[in-house]
């Protein structure tokens, strides 16, 4: 590894002017449901946008800002599919056109707000907030295990985690750390003594570990309603820039599931697709899917809350205080570096990647200089 | 109007594309921002003396940390092309970053793009990158002779049956009206060209009851109805009576003159700049796109950053009520 490639996971506190987070790529904005024939304000990758359901069921997403006076558009309201800004009545339509103007008979030519390129899949609505003209739907992280068909789940966001991305990315493609974050319920001294491996291609990293013959922890028990000892699996992969997926499951012990008969066991997906907001605040999109009791609605309840709950006791609870810490750590050590174990080379791979879409974004916009 | 980033440049290469459009290759220091299709940049000129700024689409949206611009010498401009023409390669120049007042929305079904003489500019960009993402469009390119065609050879190859030439002396024009209506209802159009043929072109959108925020255009290209000439302006309440050259805007003759006027875009698009008409003998040439053919037909008021009066002299008042 030269040193150039190690930068991002070492220096935490790269100088505010270097990105962290590449733009052109496709984010989690919101779930389905949360858009309506109404505007909602979102904060993407430092890009203030406005998100609506037009009559016709497609999202609009415009720039939170209006033409005249920078008002945000979320403090006016919707007119039909187009937007009214709540200071002096500019109204643009979904395409972010001006269509009228108060006081005058013809209208400025100029007077436009950007859009962003939206899709909505997979239950959620994604946003491209970089160059529109290099938004290719064919570049959507696969996110199929939360669209409520096979698999089955009822996930929530933290909006406006304080804390860079890149720290959840760690957290998930490390699990180790459930055997300290979340001692007692889901965590358990296997997972530290099992050995691992990572895989990488160019836009994902695995990390694969398998606990053969150990007693199952109390959630895979119960729902494995079979007593005895299990080989319990934990196959996560990276999707660059940020989407986690975490295939985990438990089968009983030596019925083939490592070999790929996974039908004596229960299986369960986390799913996670994280979206800066800025460099040093997120939404994190979640859900906990699984195949077996797909018509048990209680246990979907029971799941929910079991990651998230009131009391700021679920599993993911836990995540957001030791994520947030971290964040303020690294802001009152600016100088202090990560250093690096075995059990991050899940983490490494996709900050590698991370950093390499970074890099094609940089060179990019600055091809004249590099070509000479 | 919101600040513009200037930065020092340097002018690399020049090529004359016919007798009187010429390509300026201009290299911007600091880091290069590409140009969107329809995106501009501004330089800086000097005029009698004095230094001002022009804006000119950017040609093409290349990435290779080059902008290019062609400009049309007009022998009765005010000024900014005979500067521009009077530059050597090497010539350091002052150069703003790219800003999009006419951007190319993607995605948005048919487009029909119409080009009049150095209209062409923003419009050869858009009709590229259109080609690129495989886009339903035309584009129609207006010029006097077929020597005044610029970029011709490009868009023939790049476009083929997709591009249309009309020459005027061969008694060829674009049939606005027909093309306009052959157009599904969604379509957009983009034009950018003299102001009779944007004016026709928006006449017909509007009476077609076409959605107004289709009818896209830019207004750089945009000369008069008439030949800029000097003319004579009084505006009896402050005394004053000065005679505009025929380099010099309405606005930057009034400016001079000490009047105090406000003004943003300079370009007829805002409506800040203009002034009521008391009285006229001449032909009010409306070179502005803020006034509606209501109300330019009405003549109450004229657009003093871009019009101009052709044939006699005008009297204007103002809103200083300070004597
Ligand atoms: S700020 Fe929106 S209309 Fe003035
Ligand atoms: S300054 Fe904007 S129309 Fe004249
Ligand atoms: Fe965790």
């Amino acid at each position: 590894m030269t040193s150039a490639q190690k930068t991002s996971a070492r220096v935490n506190a790269a100088p505010a002017e270097t990105p962290t987070f590449p733009l052109n790529a496709w984010y989690a904005a919101a779930w389905s449901h949360e858009i309506e024939h109404a505007l909602a304000p979102r904060t993407i990758c430092g890009k203030e946008i406005v998100l609506y359901r037009r009559t016709d069921g497609a999202v609009a997403a415009l720039e939170n800002a209006c033409w005249h006076r920078l008002l945000p558009l979320s403090l006016g309201w919707l007119q039909g599919d187009e937007v009214v800004c709540g200071y002096h009545g500019l109204v643009f339509d979904a395409g972010g056109r001006c269509t009228h103007m108060p006081a005058q008979e013809t209208i400025n030519p100029s007077a436009c707000v950007r859009t962003y390129p939206v899709i909505e899949r997979h239950r959620l609505v994604w946003i491209w907030p970089g160059d529109p003209a290099l938004a290719d739907p064919a570049e959507m992280p696969d996110f199929h295990w939360n669209d409520g068909t096979e698999w089955i789940g009822e996930g929530g966001t933290y909006y406006g985690l304080r804390c860079d991305y890149r720290l959840i990315v760690d957290n998930l493609m490390d699990l180790t750390h459930e055997t300290y974050v979340h001692a007692g319920s889901i965590g358990h001294d296997a997972i530290t003594a099992a050995s691992f491996d990572v895989t990488h291609t160019d836009r994902t990293a695995t990390v694969t570990r398998w606990m053969l013959g150990i007693d199952p922890p109390p959630f895979w028990a119960r729902n494995l309603g079979k007593p005895g000892l299990v080989d319990r699996w934990q196959i996560i992969t990276f999707q660059a820039p940020s989407v986690v997926v975490g295939d985990v499951g438990v089968a009983p012990v030596g019925t083939g599931a490592q070999q790929g008969d996974r039908s004596q066991g229960v299986n369960g997906c986390f799913l996670a697709a994280i979206t800066p907001a800025t460099a040093t605040t997120c939404h994190y999109f979640w859900n906990f899917v699984r195949t077996f009791k797909k018509d048990d609605e209680a246990l979907t309840r029971s799941i929910n809350l079991a990651h998230v709950n009131a009391e700021g006791k679920g599993l993911y609870d836990q995540d957001v205080t030791v994520l947030e810490a971290q964040q303020r750590a690294i802001e009152t050590h600016p100088r202090l570096p990560f250093y690096n174990l075995n059990i991050d080379a899940g983490a490494l791979w996709a900050r590698r990647m991370i950093d390499r879409l970074l890099a094609d974004e940089a060179q990019r916009s600055a091809p004249a200089a590099a070509a000479e | 109007m919101a600040s513009i980033e200037w930065s020092s440049g340097r002018l690399r290469s020049v090529q004359d594309l016919t007798a009187d459009i010429r390509l300026f290759e201009i290299e911007r220091d600091g880091p290069f921002m590409p140009a969107a299709p329809g995106a501009h940049i501004n330089v800086g000129v000097e005029i009698a003396g004095r230094p001002d700024t022009r804006s000119y689409s950017v040609v093409g949206a290349d990435d290779d940390g080059l902008y290019r611009i062609a400009v049309k010498r007009v022998p009765q401009s005010r000024g900014g092309s005979a500067y521009m023409w009077s530059l050597a390669p090497g010539a350091r120049m002052r150069v703003s970053a790219p800003r999009n007042h006419f951007p190319l929305s993607l995605g948005k079904g048919d487009y029909f793009l119409v080009a009049g003489g150095i209209g062409i500019t923003p419009l050869y960009g858009m009709a590229l990158a259109l080609a690129e993402t495989g886009a339903r469009f035309r584009l129609a390119y207006a010029a006097r002779t077929r020597a005044d065609l610029a970029f011709a050879d490009v868009l023939a190859a790049r476009l083929g049956d997709r591009l249309s030439l009309h020459i005027a002396a061969e008694g060829e024009r674009i049939d606005l009206a027909a093309e306009i209506d052959a157009l599904p209802a969604d379509a957009e159009l983009y034009i950018c060209g003299p102001l009779p043929m944007f004016e026709a072109a928006r006449r017909h959108w509007q009476t077609r009851g076409r959605a107004p925020a289709r009818f896209r255009f830019e207004t750089f290209g945009s000369s008069g109805r008439y030949a800029s000439e000097p003319f004579r302006v009084k505006i009896p309440r402050l005394g004053k009576d000065i005679v505009v050259p025929q380099n010099q805007s309405l606005l930057e003759a009034l400016e001079d003159a000490g009047v105090e006027m406000i003004s943003d875009c300079r370009r007829g698009e805002c409506g800040l700049c203009t002034l009521p008409i008391l009285e006229t003998d001449g032909i009010v040439d409306h070179r502005d796109v803020f006034f509606s053919d209501r109300q330019k037909a009405a003549g109450g008021k004229i657009c003093t950053c871009v019009s101009r009066v052709s044939g006699g002299e005008i009297v204007l008042d103002t809103p200083d009520r300070a004597g």
